[in-house]
């Protein structure tokens, strides 16, 4: 059997401009100065959407996988990069929340009154580019140390974000970030030395055909999952998310919580899909199982009883990251179905895109209202629907998908996965999935309740929020509304370019 | 050489034991920089010459700029409350323990021999036009990493200017000293012209020998910072367009090469063959000032004077 190799694809450049294109904008916004950074950012949302939907375009009319081979040097000694269904669909979801943040973000400084060039303003624009790249690289990265470049390009964009206002908590909240970020970063380099210690390639594709059972692999993966779930603040270690997420301006936390977190889910994923050996990631995938349902379980409690917005809604993000995690052991698949083929692996990734949309669509509208109101202490919202009916119709929307209720992406996600596991005879998975959704159900009715309530003294806003701002999150929950139209079975798209991957799987 | 090896490596655990339980944060940053001047000693053991100019000039020298001037800001707000319980040094102990037999493990388990890459880098190496092979992987086969670190080094500068206050952004910082000792305004005279010739000549030799863009441009920034810090010249303001265009320009033009390989070469990144070698010259010429310009500007931190009008 010859060794499969990477080769560059027609419409494989796409993956470059993906990549390069946002980091452009970044270095022309500091060649030109803060004043042009919004319309420097506004160009860019265009280019960037256009590439994204142009590579999902080019996957399903090809139905074969994207790659590209930088600078035509052939990995091991170069780096390729590749994109299959999967990545082409995180590719697309980037696309789509950055885009109606950036909007959200350009209608916001509006509203402020001096002329724009500002700190906070000018630092929004530049991270938030710079993230796009990160993320971009992370998708489509085919190299593990390609993928560290990447990794530390998204700390050193997501870290600054979540201190913009510069009050003194919020830097605290972002210095512990950045800590566990940073030792996330160091046990995930460890174990990609390692990895190219023992055979001699960083790339994922080799790695797949190479890897088998021995203790060097076991510790490098063990090394770079463990830091891995630090950046993705899988519990127990969330502790740094809530304070974070929570005290940064809304766009901050929207893209924080959506898109950041969900990097190093991915690769976690593709670590244990392409890479370890079947026993190994057998373990592990059972390994974070149980730290996925802790997650669910704990935080969604946490999330009930928070008395403010932003930080129900963060603690919220840990608790459906969750079930990212509970994938694993139901997606593991058999000799005849490859994980890809299995309705977990469908559920696992319409989850993630379905929690990006609702996610960033609620914490907009937390910043909405915190806009109209100046504070979010739940308790003292009573009847904000009236004044911000846009807002309070997107919370919900978008609360429909944490629930998974019908019609909404959550729904279609948390189905099929309650069906996977009722199928393997997994009841402690099944009744984890159904608790947290009553949880979400509570927490999410709390804020509801509050926006219908006829209180005695009624709310008014500390000032007019003009319609075109509340609308940036109505779009996106009707989004993650409409993803719950995908029909219930193995989505086709997700599987491109998977087979030919599966040798770990191999029998 | 067996001897020096068993002492440099006894001497290294000693001094990182030092470092983690020494009380006084000034003795200990000084134990911490001994350690990266040896650790150097100990790449340079391993044949990695490249790797060793990096960890002398980072950990031994601009790290150490960065850790002296952030413990003599603390000194003035008296002692902070101890923040780590014992429970808590336990837990992180045990934690550095697994992972070092984690790792000392693996690496016990590696195959012989290791595999390894260098015979296809010395392989592609002629395509280059270059003769160091460290340079190649940095410039030719691994580029786009490269490009991205670079970027990374720039946001990180980008974040540490975010933390001025919003009257002071785009003002400049301030590294002078209340009264600046007589030596250091001595050294800031009479070292950089050596430091700025020693730099350029590990940035030109770089392409055949070791050296390259980080190191030369960690001495260039040592050398600035020197002349900053003596007073001798005040550090810009972030918003002159000089200052942003060095920054920027190294990056900038990595990136345009890399999309003319579209169309005069096999890609992103690709170079013509005849033009390999100069092409990787001009950008590791740019990219030594951005990198000088950035780690200078880092260690000098976010603006403590309002901008010029």
């Amino acid at each position: 059997m010859t060794p499969l190799v990477h080769a560059t694809t027609p419409g494989g450049f796409l993956l470059v401009l993906a990549t390069i294109l946002p980091v452009c904008a970044v270095l022309a916004i500091l060649a030109s100065g803060p004043r042009s950074a919004a319309r420097i950012a506004l160009a860019t949302f265009a280019a960037g959407l256009a590439v994204a939907i142009a590579i999902a375009t080019e996957l399903i009319s090809s139905g074969k996988a994207l790659s590209y081979v930088v600078g035509a040097w052939q990995p091991p000694l170069g780096i390729a990069l590749r994109a299959d269904g999967l990545s082409g669909a995180m590719l697309v979801m980037t696309a789509l929340v950055v885009v109606a943040v950036g909007l959200f973000a350009h209608i916001q400084h509006g509203l402020q009154t001096d002329a724009g060039g500002g700190r906070a303003q000018t630092t929004f624009w530049v991270m938030l580019l710079a993230l796009w790249s990160a993320l971009n690289a992370v998708f489509v990265g085919e190299d593990l140390f390609n993928l560290y470049v990447a990794l530390e390009l998204l700390t050193f964009a997501a870290v600054p974000l979540v201190c913009l206002d510069g009050r003194a908590e919020t830097v605290t909240a972002a210095l512990r970030y950045l800590l566990f970020a940073l030792i996330g970063s160091l046990l995930y380099l460890l174990g990609a030395g390692l990895i190219y210690g023992q055979y001699g390639t960083l790339d994922l594709l080799a790695l797949a055909q190479l890897a088998r059972q021995d203790p060097a692999l076991a510790v490098a993966l063990a090394l770079m999952i463990v830091g891995l779930l630090a950046k993705a603040a899988l519990f127990p270690l969330h502790l740094w998310l809530p304070p974070a997420h929570a005290g940064a301006p809304a766009p901050a936390s929207a893209v924080l919580s959506a898109l950041v977190i969900k990097a190093p889910v991915f690769l976690i994923l593709r670590l244990v899909l392409d890479v370890a050996p079947p026993q190994a990631a057998a373990i592990a995938g059972q390994m974070l199982a149980v730290l996925g349902a802790a997650s669910i379980l704990f935080c969604s409690v946490m999330a009930l009883r928070q008395a403010r917005l932003k930080l129900m809604i963060a603690y919220s993000t840990v608790a459906q990251i969750g079930y990212l995690f509970i994938v694993f052991p139901l997606a593991a698949g058999s000799a005849d179905l490859p994980p890809w083929g299995t309705i977990a692996w469908t559920g696992g990734a319409l989850q993630l895109v379905s929690h990006a949309l609702a996610k960033a669509a609620m914490f907009l509208a937390a910043g909405v209202i915190a806009e109209a109101f100046g504070h979010d202490r739940i308790a003292d919202l009573g009847g904000f629907g009236r004044v911000l009916p846009i807002s309070a119709a997107a919370f919900g929307l978008a609360g429909l998908s944490l629930m998974g209720i019908p019609p909404s992406g959550g729904f279609v996600a948390k189905c099929l996965l309650l069906t996977a596991a009722v199928i393997q005879g997994n009841p402690w998975l099944a009744a984890t999935i159904l608790a947290g959704g009553v949880l979400a159900g509570a927490y999410v009715f709390r804020v509801i309740d509050k926006a219908l309530a006829v209180p005695t003294v009624p709310i008014v806003a500390r000032r007019a929020v003009p319609r075109r701002l509340e609308c940036a999150a109505l779009a996106l929950a009707i989004a993650a509304v409409l993803i719950g139209f995908v029909p219930l079975r193995p989505f086709g798209f997700l599987q491109i370019g998977r087979d030919g991957l599966n040798l770990a799987w191999a029998p | 050489m067996a001897l020096f090896d068993l002492a440099l490596v006894a001497l290294l655990l000693m001094l990182a034991l030092r470092v983690v339980v020494e009380p006084d944060e000034r003795s200990a940053i000084i134990t911490f920089l001994a350690f990266g001047l040896l650790l150097g000693l100990a790449w340079v053991r391993l044949a990695a010459p490249d790797v060793a100019l990096t960890e002398i000039a980072i950990g031994g020298g601009v790290t150490g700029i960065l850790l002296l001037r952030a413990e003599a800001a603390l000194r003035g707000r008296g002692k902070q409350a101890e923040p780590a319980t014992r429970t808590g040094k336990l837990a992180v102990a045990a934690g550095s323990a697994a992972i070092s037999a984690g790792l000392g493990f693996a690496v016990l388990t590696f195959s012989t021999p290791a595999p390894t890459l260098a015979p296809a880098a010395a392989q592609a190496l002629p395509a280059t036009g270059l003769g160091n092979p460290v340079t190649a992987v940095l410039l030719a086969f691994r580029a786009l990493d490269t490009l991205l670190e670079k970027v990374v080094v720039l946001l990180a500068l980008i974040g540490v200017w975010s933390l001025a206050p919003d009257a002071l952004w785009g003002g400049a910082p301030d590294l002078k000293p209340a009264a600046v000792p007589g030596p250091l305004a001595y050294l800031g005279r009479v070292l950089p012209p050596f430091g700025v010739v020693i730099g350029v000549y590990m940035f030109w030799v770089g392409a055949d020998a070791p050296g390259g863009t980080f190191q030369a441009g960690t001495v260039l920034a040592a050398m600035w910072l020197l002349v900053m810090m003596a007073g001798l010249h005040p550090p810009p303001d972030t918003t002159r367009w000089l200052l942003r265009l060095v920054l920027a320009g190294g990056p900038i033009l990595f990136l345009a090469i890399a999309f003319l390989g579209f169309a005069f070469a096999d890609g992103f990144l690709a170079y013509p063959k005849a033009l390999a070698k100069p092409l990787i010259l001009a950008i590791e010429a740019a990219l030594t000032l951005s990198v000088a310009a950035a780690l200078a500007m880092l260690v000098a931190g976010p603006a403590r004077k309002a901008p010029a009008r």
